[in-house]
């Protein structure tokens, strides 16, 4: 597709509301429950021209102020209606280091779309899908242009994880002459686009595009190194010669449900069964080494996004039965619409208002079964959702070969419990300055993303690495200038 | 990548590799791990580290060859590399002077011990080794072993070495005739563990077991490590390896542990049978 082509006429704002809002071109739910290939296809450069038609081109823009990194929407959303498909990803571009990314797992409908003045009247411009047709434009093109990279400033900043966080402060750090060195434990790049999120919602070909373009902006990439174990934030200051270091380490921590039966095999947190998935390829056993297994009927427990992944993998992997079994209802669920919507489509049997009590197995330890109780909503509680609460004497059981816990994580340890003097909260949560991200116990030490929010969205977390790399950048300068030092570590590493 | 710098064959199906890690090397303490993945198709698989040299940069690993992994790993030769060795993980062991500490290895179990001998040996303590195997060519590293320990004792299965017998034949033995150690570690097979454990919670004796689950990142992320210890559920790839033996659960663990039985050997049969095709191929052009 070329990345420029003749524009459309302005039409008048009475003309473009007229315009209905383009549906996204999909596979079938029957085609795509057989394969791991990506569910939307994405708008044709017509149809992105008339969906770009649509904007009201605002003066004051509520879309902006509703997007976590404030790219300059309607400016790039008119020049897709002028065919300039190229300098529309490079306004994104200005803000936003990874459009083809954000295009497609932003929750458009909380952030961007759900302020557009179209909301209220009719449907609001599909900005994330016009977001995601110019970048994937530009990297069919094969033209991606590296950003503008200042002089070297002789400054070395360590980035601990390699996920959306790491990516995007690594990103503002190098375009601003910063040597960045991300540590990654994994051995591939990308956290969690890459273990958590499936193929047929980004495929990992993007995410590798994307960490590609950051290596050629001389961001250096060591996989397989694991802070707080192979070196320690310490030894990263005061041996490896680091002036700033960035955790970008994530909510990588399983939950489980403390029930009976947890251990029976074919119990699995939702990040086991999606490691085994995205990050090892299980689907294609025995050509990739790790295996997999879902039997007939699987049950998932919870409802956010990582559970629909979950169900629409477990579909994939020829479950004949898939059932989500959730506490609350489908309007409390923390499910992006669009993903229940698809998920809904894929014969997934929701069981909404239903806790599971106990996990049933047989004597070789398998999995057989699980109790489910049944809820009814109450008051609402601290988070403001109405409480569920048990109906006596209405539980029942179903027969289940793979349960599937998805009720969320938290922060993994292992790299912010190897670093004394570092203030986390109750959650294990890292206490930073909001304007800087910087730990307000150890400066010099910055934070960003789930590490700092507990679990959150990826935007979040790149928006977050932004503010960062900011922050980081301020700190180099001080650094410079005297005003401040590294941190002593006065007490030794666990 | 990881450079293998030296690969012998000490046993039957029992490889020593020396690989380059440094910084592995310069961090790693008695009882830590390694993930370890081999290609881009492959599986990340633990394995315990038996040696480090800082100064030489290498860590050493023992593998014994089991499943395709493993076996692959046997058809690598030295100046080859590894594409990827992470750690050190897991959790080290807590070395102290105990006073008498008795070690039981059994099987590939030897080769995590032997840095805890030795670690336990120069912190001052007595070190009792029992080290067993099915054959004399399974009991490996005895030399090495035999250097870590004031005492050592050799069982085998089929009586070809040592003392006919199971390792914890020797055990009852050796605290019946020198009293009670202050402390047990124990290594090898889970079976063996538990039996020991079963032993040594009779006669009250604490006892440290190094646990071999199922793992996928190594680094507390998945959770498909997890045992009971204690009534709780613990990841073995960061709580652990290391454990109070009297406190886990070995019924639950042996049952994990044979979760992927049928994929594993799906994975083995393919291997071997791809193998013997190339072998026949060698033929053919010879």
């Amino acid at each position: 597709m070329p990345e420029r082509i003749e524009g459309l006429p302005e039409l008048t704002k009475k003309e473009r509301m007229k315009i209905a809002r383009h549906a996204m071109p999909e596979q079938t739910p029957e085609a795509r429950v057989e394969n791991f290939a990506e569910v939307a296809l994405g708008y044709t450069a017509a149809t992105a021209m008339e969906e770009a038609q649509r904007c009201l081109q605002c003066e004051k823009p509520l879309c902006v102020a509703g997007c976590p990194v404030e790219i300059d929407i309607p400016a790039f959303i008119d020049l897709i209606r002028q065919g300039d498909f190229k300098g529309a990803v490079a306004k994104i571009k200005e803000t936003n280091t990874l459009p083809a990314i954000c295009g497609r797992v932003c929750p458009q409908e909380d952030q961007c779309e759900v302020v557009c003045v179209l909301e209220k009247k009719f449907t609001p411009v599909a900005i994330g899908r016009l977001e995601r047709f110019v970048a994937d434009v530009e990297r069919d093109a094969g033209t991606t242009e590296m950003p503008h990279c200042a002089a070297p400033s002789g400054h070395k900043v360590a980035i601990i994880g390699c996920g959306p966080a790491g990516l995007a402060c690594a990103a503002d750090l190098a375009k601003l002459g910063h040597q960045v060195t991300i540590f990654e434990a994994l051995h591939k790049t990308g956290g969690v686009l890459v273990y958590g999120i499936p193929e047929f919602r980004l495929p990992k070909a993007i995410v590798d595009f994307e960490v590609e373009n950051l290596k050629r902006m001389g961001v250096e990439i060591r996989t397989g190194y694991v802070v707080g174990k192979t070196a320690t934030v310490e030894e990263l200051f005061h041996e490896q010669g680091y002036d700033a270091v960035f955790f970008g380490t994530g909510a990588g921590l399983p939950s489980f449900l403390g029930v009976p039966g947890e251990n029976y095999i074919g119990v699995v947190s939702a990040n086991e069964f999606l490691t085994r998935v995205n990050l090892m390829k299980a689907y294609d056993f025995p050509n990739y080494d790790t295996p997999v297994r879902v039997g007939k009927r699987v049950a998932v427990v919870g409802s956010g996004n990582v559970a629909m992944d979950c169900l629409r993998c477990a579909k994939r992997l020829g479950a004949e039965h898939v059932i989500c079994v959730y506490r609350r209802t489908r309007n409390e669920s923390p499910a992006r619409k669009e993903e229940l919507e698809r998920a809904e489509e894929e014969f997934i049997d929701f069981r909404w208002l239903s806790a599971p009590l106990e996990i049933y197995g047989n004597d070789d330890g398998f999995v057989t079964g699980m109790k489910i109780q049944r809820m009814e909503l109450g008051e609402p509680d601290a988070s403001g959702r109405r409480r569920p609460v048990p109906v006596a004497g209405s539980e029942y059981d179903i027969e289940v070969d793979t349960v599937i816990v998805a009720i969320g994580q938290s922060p993994n340890p292992l790299a912010t419990r190897a670093t004394p003097g570092l203030e986390l909260n109750r959650h294990g949560c890292i206490v930073v300055d909001e304007a800087t991200m910087m730990s307000r116990s150890l400066p010099g030490v910055f934070a960003g993303g789930d590490i700092v929010t507990g679990a959150a969205t990826v935007i979040l977390a790149m928006g977050a690495g932004k503010v960062a790399a900011r922050g980081i950048h301020d700190w180099l300068g001080k650094l410079e200038r005297g005003e401040v030092t590294k941190p002593p570590f006065t007490s030794a590493p666990a | 990548m990881h450079t293998i710098h030296r690969k012998e064959l000490i046993a039957p199906k029992f490889w020593r590799f020396v690989v380059a890690a440094p910084e592995i090397a310069r961090r790693h303490r008695p009882g830590q791990f390694v993930m370890v993945l081999l290609s881009d198709r492959g599986e990340r698989i633990p394995l315990t580290i038996a040696h480090s040299d800082p100064q030489a940069g290498t860590i050493t690993l023992v593998v014994q060859e089991v499943g395709k992994t493993t076996m692959s790993m046997g058809e690598l030769e030295e100046g080859g590399q590894i594409l990827s060795v992470v750690g050190p993980l897991g959790t080290p062991t807590h070395i102290e002077n105990f006073g008498t500490v008795v070690c039981v290895g059994g099987g590939a179990g030897i080769a995590p011990m032997l840095p805890i001998a030795a670690g336990m040996k120069k912190a001052g303590n007595r070190v009792l080794s029992i080290l067993g195997g099915r054959s004399e060519e399974l009991v490996i590293l005895r030399d090495e072993m035999t250097a870590a320990s004031d005492e050592i004792t050799f069982t085998t299965d089929d009586g070809s070495f040592g003392r006919k017998g199971f390792v914890t034949h020797a055990l009852a033995d050796l605290i019946a005739e020198k009293g009670k150690p202050d402390l047990v570690v124990a290594i090898g097979p889970a079976i063996m563990m538990k039996v020991v454990a079963d032993l040594t919670r009779k006669h009250e004796i604490p006892t440290l077991c190094s646990l071999n689950s199922i793992m996928i990142d190594g680094t507390g992320m998945c959770g498909c490590c997890r045992v009971t210890v204690g009534g709780q559920t613990r990841f073995v790839c960061v709580d652990g390896p290391e454990f109070d033996a009297h406190k886990v659960d070995f019924d639950v663990l042996l049952k994990r542990l044979r979760m992927f039985l049928p994929e594993e050997q799906e994975a083995r049969e393919r291997y071997m049978a791809d193998h013997a095709c190339r072998a026949l191929e060698g033929v053919a052009h010879a």
